[in-house]
């Protein structure tokens, strides 16, 4: 309270319009603040858009939430009537009575029962509503629907211009006001009057396309301030009603360097090893029957084995479907419902309108606060808007998501064989990892490739996996390259036999080749040792020859030497 | 005629504002004209019981509700149109005129 307090005063201090808080979800960020404090503000719109919803929401919560007492003029409904439809949005009105926070007063205007006699003014109501204000001490005022007056009562001059004086007079008591006002032909209300003395004019519509409605908002004027000027989509459910400020986002989120895994070991080693970028938002398209779910699954499941919660939006099959689906392949996702990580939230995509899908997306985001987000299928999506609606809508939760810092991954049916290079909905270029699942048809069977389309800001492998969903979980194995291409399935793994087989059988070859050459050797090592003793029986004959010619020189020298010394002998004797 | 026939009016004003001070002249004079010694005016100034005005559902003002005879009717204005206020109040000019 006195934060809020000190709020104002900087607000007033810096000249800025002091507002004052709806506490309506969303509302809040699209008027920057709230409505225009102090000031009147017109909410707009035909029957049955939630005119009467948005500020009797405005009334409680501001008696709940920021300690404002409100008072409720009703033209419309009894009070009793009033208490039962916010009932049902979970708001004791009673109690809010008797706690003096809240005051409604029922005006009840009878055209029959009155009877108009000359001069008059509405000083009646103005007492009313001051004695109303000044009783509880009222911060706002709620007048619903001040044209009911004209049904009323005939003289138009003097309606026109005390509803102008009840304006002004509600800005000099400093409350914050809401007037409701019927839609009228060519202008924002019947009379035509409301929309140029309200400072803050609040448009609500409900469009009906293609036999879905939605509800929209939009802010058609706002005196002093800035405000988001397109039109919101909102929401009312047993919360009351939540305005989704889509379009606002910027392109300046803060980004992680974190890395999460995609739950398939192999998978995080063809994205450079660590998987996903925390925050970035993941496409897997693929032809029916390729696996999708089953990465989505695989993926939620090892996020909240670590801890992380996460929410899973599925739009074609239901939760149990899924479970029991997903646990064929040995992921329990039970366990982790039970543990309250992991939240399912199953709808027609044709439950409602688009933007009602992205509000309720939106809402239990926000309430669950969860790390990551699964969407699958988006491509059902398609049954309640055009293309570009679609993509319009995810551009526009990938900006939320990725401002919150939730890794979001979404699943995509592409509906024909051939290769798509642009999913059916265009988000591909948005995404920043895009993972393919092919079907390869050869040989009869039917296998998956999966493939990194691209994974922004991290190295990725360029080759195509061969996908295989095992009892065990998930698998990508390595595609044989072999010299007659790509092959996969039951080729591959006959492919790896025959080159079992083939290197079997070439040492064996081998081993024999070796035994030969040994035997060889020893073959020639005994020649060798033949020869060798050849030559020395060679050489031994050789040499005796030698000897013997040594021999016989020798006795001949012998003899010669003997010759001549008997020759000297005789000599000597002569 | 009897006591249960008796006009009960109560005449809700807001100080003495120009209409306020007009309808209650006007009033009176109708009263004293056509329903002499047959009626009972109150005068309220709203300012002073505002609590009335939700309990009166009073929006315009002065506003004048016949409480009786039922069914009550409530009169807008200053009064000034007379007829206007005869026929509110139920009152046909030509059987009490003298």
């Amino acid at each position: 309270m006195t934060k809020k307090i000190n709020k104002l005063q900087d607000q007033k201090k810096a000249g800025l319009l002091p507002k004052s808080r709806t506490g309506i979800n969303g509302l809040d960020e699209i008027t920057e603040g709230g409505l225009p404090a102090g000031r009147p503000t017109l909410i707009c719109g035909s029957a049955g858009c939630g005119k009467t919803l948005m500020s009797i929401e405005f009334i409680v919560r501001g008696a709940l939430i920021y300690n404002e007492p409100g008072v409720f003029m009703a033209f419309e409904e009894k009070a009793d009537e009033l208490a039962v439809n916010v009932a049902s949005l979970g708001f004791d009105l009673n109690q809010l009575i008797d706690d003096k926070l809240i005051r409604i007063d029922h005006v009840h205007i009878e055209r029959s029962e009155i009877e108009e006699t000359g001069e008059y003014d509405l000083e009646g109501l103005f007492i009313r509503l001051g004695y109303a204000i000044d009783s509880i001490g009222a911060k706002r005022v709620v007048l619903d629907t001040i044209e009911n007056l004209f049904a009323g009562l005939d003289n138009q001059t003097v309606l026109r211009s005390e509803i102008r004086r009840l304006f002004q007079w509600l800005k000099e008591k400093g409350v914050t006001a809401i007037i409701t006002g019927e839609r009228g032909d060519n202008s924002l209300t019947r009379q035509g009057l409301e929309e140029y003395v309200s400072d803050c004019v609040i448009l609500l519509e409900n469009r009906i396309s293609n036999q879905i409605s939605t509800r929209l908002l939009r802010i058609v004027k706002y005196r002093g301030s800035v405000h988001g000027t397109n039109e919101y989509p909102f929401l009312i459910d047993e919360d009351g009603i939540s305005v989704l400020p889509v379009t606002s986002l910027q392109l300046d989120s803060a980004v992680s360097t974190e890395s999460i895994s995609s739950g398939i070991a192999s998978l995080d080693t063809m994205l450079g090893g660590a998987g996903f970028y925390k925050g970035s938002s993941i496409l897997i398209s693929g032809t029916a029957g390729t696996g999708k779910t089953s990465i989505a699954s695989s993926f939620a499941n090892a996020n909240c084995l670590d801890g992380k919660k996460c929410i899973y939006f599925a739009f074609e099959e239901s939760p149990h479907q899924i479970i029991r689906n997903m646990r064929s392949i040995g992921i329990d996702l039970n366990n982790h419902i039970k543990s309250g990580l992991l939240e399912f939230h199953a709808s027609r995509p044709t439950l409602h309108g688009l933007e009602m899908h992205l509000v309720a997306i939106h809402k239990n985001i926000k309430r669950f606060k969860p790390d990551i987000v699964v969407l699958d299928p988006v491509t059902n999506l398609i049954t309640v808007g055009s293309v570009s609606e679609v993509k319009s809508m995810l551009i526009r939760l990938v900006d939320y998501l990725q401002n919150e810092g939730i890794t979001v991954m979404f699943t995509a049916l592409s509906l024909n064989n051939t290769f798509n290079e642009q999913t059916d909905e265009g988000i591909s270029s948005l995404v920043d990892a895009w993972l393919l699942i092919r079907d390869i048809e050869s040989n009869g069977e039917r296998n998956r490739g999966l493939y990194v389309m691209k994974s922004r800001g991290m190295g990725h492998s360029n080759q195509i996996r061969e996908f295989i969903i095992a009892d065990e979980g998930l698998e990508l194995v390595d595609v044989y390259l072999g010299p007659d291409g790509v092959l996969v399935g039951s080729a591959r793994e006959a492919h790896i036999l025959r080159e079992q087989t083939g290197q079997a059988l070439h040492g064996q070859a081998v081993s024999r080749k070796d035994r030969e050459i040994s035997r060889k050797r020893k073959l020639l090592e005994a020649k060798i040792a033949g020869l060798q003793t050849e030559f020395e029986s060679v050489e031994e004959e050789l040499n005796k020859v030698y000897l013997e010619e040594e021999l016989k020189h020798k006795i001949q020298e012998d003899n010669r030497r003997e010759m001549i010394e008997k020759r000297k002998s005789i000599k000597a004797k002569k | 005629m009897s006591n249960s026939s008796q006009y009960q009016l109560v005449l809700f004003i807001s100080g003495a504002s120009p209409n306020s001070v007009r309808a209650l002249n006007n009033l009176k004079q109708i009263c004293e004209i056509h329903l002499k010694g047959n009626y009972k005016l109150e005068v309220v100034d709203v300012y002073q019981q505002p609590e009335l005005a939700k309990q009166e559902q009073i929006i315009a003002l002065p506003t004048l509700i016949r409480k009786n005879p039922t069914p009550t009717r409530h009169l807008i204005g200053d009064m000034s149109d007379r007829a206007r206020v005869l026929r509110g109040l139920g009152i046909n000019p030509s059987d009490i005129a003298i």
